[in-house]
């Protein structure tokens, strides 16, 4: 796993108040069905941008942006952080 | 469609001055704060009793809450962290006698004499619903799901000369706290009887999905994800110009409450609620723009629906 990856399970560990555990996650899964509620996301993003030392660009302020640990990642690396 | 002589935009400020000269509306120097009328509050009046008729369902409580409340209101509800821009809390001094000479000499200088007082753990209320929830701390009723009606004065720090934009205002609410299905449906079922009984007043309303104008970046996204979830949706018309504004909005919230507030379903999970607010204000001052400030002249129909001679005074 990059640690672009684990910075982002990490992230959603601690913020994410999914019903299930990260470790757990595929990357696809919808992390709205497992229980990321819109408030948490907002959690989620900060959280982010505090790991990544980044800001999420108005257009990437979506609710797909958060979906699952995929689209984490492609809205990330979009910004210009690399995986490595 | 809205009416071909409502005004335009830069018509707003002939219509606010034609509420205020017709004496519906009575300016104070603070934007957005008004006076009312008599003849404004008969308006209200009827339209309050209006939505108090249109209920179906036996209510487990109904309340007028107080205009002011505890600030951990603000707190549980969220309201503080995505509205911050919009609370209004209660300052008051609670120093001691020796400090009055402070005051007094700092208010004839035209100091800023509030620096001496500290908020007092009370804020104005921001919405209907939300003095709601934490009645139902505790109480097993929820378990079985729960509807209750209130109104309430509210307060919005938004300063502004259009009379669409009140900075205190009414909203009468009904709420249900429950099951996930039975929220949904309250606000559906409530979203179309709040559209017949504005077209019943005569008003050309609309129905739109819509957000909340959540504060910051943080607010964009949960503004995007309501909307993407179509949580909410507002009835619209025109209110001071020919551009629609809400006059009524229909809220499924989710777990959010049930979860800041720890209320269950039988199931144990946590409960889903909804509400549907009627902004009353807002109402009257769209009626004022639809058939005019001459209410004495508004069509034999709307009379009849907001007075009708059978309707009691008393709720």
């Amino acid at each position: 796993m990059s640690d672009l990856d684990s910075t982002i399970r990490r992230v959603l560990d601690a913020h994410g108040s999914l019903g299930t555990g990260v470790d757990a996650l595929h990357d696809d899964d919808d992390l709205y069905q497992r229980g990321l509620s819109s408030h948490a996301s907002v959690n989620v993003m900060l959280a982010l941008e505090d790991a990544f030392d980044v800001e999420f660009p108005d257009s990437l302020l979506r609710r797909d942006t958060f979906r699952s640990v995929a689209a984490i990642r492609g809205a990330l690396e979009s910004m210009g952080v690399a995986a490595r | 469609m809205p009416r071909a002589d409502a005004p335009s935009p830069d018509g707003v400020a002939a219509f606010r001055g034609a509420l205020l000269d017709a004496g519906l509306l009575v300016a104070t120097p603070s934007p957005g704060v008004y006076h009312r009328g008599f003849e404004f509050e008969r308006i209200v009046a009827g339209i309050d009793a209006c939505v108090a008729d249109a209920a179906t369902h036996p209510q487990w409580r109904r309340l007028v809450l107080s205009p002011v409340q505890p600030m951990s209101n603000l707190e549980h509800s969220g309201y503080v962290t995505s509205f911050p821009n919009l609370i209004g809390i209660v300052s008051s001094f609670e120093g001691g006698e020796a400090q009055v000479p402070e005051i007094l000499t700092t208010v004839d200088e035209g100091g800023d004499w509030t620096e001496l007082t500290a908020a007092s753990g009370l804020a104005l209320c921001s919405a209907a619903c939300h003095g709601v929830y934490p009645l139902l701390v505790g109480d097993d009723a929820v378990r079985d799901g729960v509807r209750c009606e209130v109104s309430a004065w509210c307060f919005r720090h938004e300063p502004s000369d259009d009379p669409a934009r009140l900075q205190t205002f009414r909203m009468h609410e009904y709420v249900y706290v429950g099951e996930p299905g039975a929220a949904l449906a309250h606000r559906d079922e409530w979203l179309e009887r709040g559209r017949a009984l504005f077209e019943s007043l005569g008003l050309e309303v609309g129905v739109v999905a819509a957000n909340d104008p959540f504060f910051g970046r943080a607010g964009r996204l949960l503004a995007a994800n309501q909307r993407e979830k179509e949580l909410k949706y507002e009835l619209v018309a025109p209110i001071s110009s020919a551009i629609p504004g809400a006059i009524g909005s229909a809220n499924y919230h989710e777990d959010h409450f049930g979860a800041a507030y720890s209320l269950h379903t039988r199931d144990g999970e946590p409960a889903h609620s909804a509400c549907i607010g009627f902004g009353l204000d807002r109402v009257a001052v769209a009626l004022l723009l639809r058939h005019g400030v001459d209410v004495g002249r508004w069509p034999s129909s709307v009379h009849a629906a907001l007075w009708p001679p059978e309707r009691s005074r008393v709720p």
